[in-house]
């Protein structure tokens, strides 16, 4: 890639840190030159974040027609997988499973919701509410 | 407390972090294509049955972690690596090698990495960065994909040293062991073997999905994700194909445009025009990723997306595939 061929498409990371891409200038020799982001990975990644709110939502709806719990949504919110919930928490995958029932969720200790409001980067209320304050 | 470092912005942040830990001691010498190439990082790997981020799992660079122990393994320089099972003695080792001047490079993930946009945080757990000094709560963080240098609190970077998921970091912290200075004599010989080695992971590791023989593997499959998985799962794939080549940290084209300068500056240290003649092909090649990431950006934007369309993308990384077997053919043919 010739270095005046290096696109400037400002992403979201272009608006906090410039990046480094490698191009050519006009005697062939590699330079460095910064890029404020390119529109095809910005649309790979509009893509991406799309797909990933429609499970989010997905998820939500579920919780409130009682057929899983809290859990669902925030696992989806975090883009966690069971694995990822059983080693920030502790938990067995097998534990986490049940957890996903709202029965078991809501019999569950003080103790143990703080283990997934912290894994969650949560509050405890926010945990049962779904209500999440970020940003 | 701060120590004497200088933070240098760099495409990946591996040989970013690699070139930056070794800037002392090479006088700048090892810069970051030339951690890249000596790591021998370029690769490319479609891992069959594994999942990331409900897509498929493709990478354009060697196993994290591999660069740094390569690159100083190749230039004689001990490497001191350091996993713990506990928060408490990860953070001491930390301060130890602080007080002691040392600047210390550190795996972690990036998920709860708070000066990242959110865009950006997926469960990533090969992030390098250096920690180069402590002023009250903050420790002072040199991220090789930022412009400057950053800080994160003590909870920060606990929480991202700890984070979990596969590739756990595990507060793993790494530097060179001494600090006796590299010679142009050990970066031509660490340059020879680290573009043996990057020829042997590209056209001879057996198998199918690993090197050329992988993205052939991948070219092929692309064809067949249309009619397999649907024209919307089959853009989500080709959206998540597209991230792991351009994303931050490759410098461009899948690491190809690294690489490519790696030759160049291998060419300095040790002129021969096969380098040369390598460097330009790989500079083709990282168009051509490019060429076939505008390709999938028109099927995961949905403006095309007939079964010619996906043959088109397929058949680019077969092209790929031929280029880089004979630029690496050349590279493993060059007699020293």
């Amino acid at each position: 890639m010739k270095q005046e061929n290096v696109p400037q498409d400002l992403s979201s990371l272009g608006k906090i840190t410039k990046e480094v891409c490698y191009a050519t200038d006009s005697t062939g020799k590699y330079v460095t030159t910064l890029s404020d982001g390119w529109d095809v990975k910005i649309t790979a990644l509009d893509v991406a974040w799309e797909e990933i709110q429609g499970r989010i939502a997905q998820a939500k709806q579920k919780v409130l027609n009682g057929e899983a719990s809290p859990l669902l949504f925030f696992m989806e919110l975090r883009l966690m997988d069971t694995s990822i919930v059983a080693d920030y928490t502790g938990f067995w995958k097998w534990q986490i499973k049940r957890h996903l029932k709202p029965d078991v969720f809501n019999k569950l200790s003080e103790k143990d919701l703080k283990k997934y409001a912290e894994a969650f980067n949560v509050k405890v209320a926010e945990l049962k509410s779904m209500d999440v304050h970020e940003d | 407390m701060k120590i004497d470092f200088e933070h240098g912005q760099a495409a990946h942040c591996e040989s970013g972090v690699t070139s930056n830990l070794l800037k002392k001691i090479s006088n700048g010498k090892i810069t970051e294509p030339l951690a890249f190439g000596i790591g021998a990082g370029l690769f490319f790997v479609y891992v069959p049955l594994i999942k990331i981020n409900n897509g498929p799992a493709i990478a354009f660079r060697s196993m994290p972690g591999f660069i740094f122990n390569r690159t100083c393994k190749s230039l004689g320089i001990p490497v001191v690596q350091k996993k713990f099972s506990s928060k408490e003695k990860a953070e001491a080792a930390l301060m130890e090698s602080l007080e002691a001047g040392q600047p210390v490079g550190a795996q972690v993930g990036v998920y709860y990495l708070s000066y990242f946009p959110k865009e950006y945080r997926f469960h990533f757990n090969a992030h390098n960065l250096i920690v180069f000094g402590k002023e009250d709560d903050n420790y002072l963080i040199s991220d090789p994909i930022m412009e400057h240098a950053t800080t994160l609190t003590s909870y920060e970077l606990e929480r991202v040293r700890f984070a979990k998921g596969a590739l756990a970091p595990k507060g793993q912290l790494y530097y060179p062991g001494n600090q006796k200075q590299i010679t142009d004599y050990q970066i031509r010989q660490a340059i020879k073997s680290g573009i043996k080695k990057n020829a042997f992971n590209m056209i001879s590791i057996p198998g199918p999905f690993a090197g050329v023989s992988g993205i052939r593997y991948t070219g092929r499959k692309i064809k067949a994700w249309r009619d397999k998985l649907g024209l919307k799962t089959a853009g989500l794939y080709l959206a998540q194909l597209v991230r792991m080549q351009e994303e931050i940290g490759t410098g461009g084209g899948g690491f190809r445009y690294i690489y490519a300068a790696f030759l160049q500056q291998a060419n300095d240290y040790l002129p021969n025009a096969d380098l040369l003649k390598a460097s330009e092909m790989f500079t083709q090649s990282g168009d051509l990723w490019r060429t076939a990431a505008v390709q999938a950006a028109g099927i995961y934007k949905g403006r095309i997306g007939s079964q010619e369309d996906f043959n088109v993308m397929g058949d680019y990384l077969l092209q790929i595939a031929e280029i880089e077997k004979k630029a690496f053919t050349i590279l493993k043919n060059i007699k020293w």
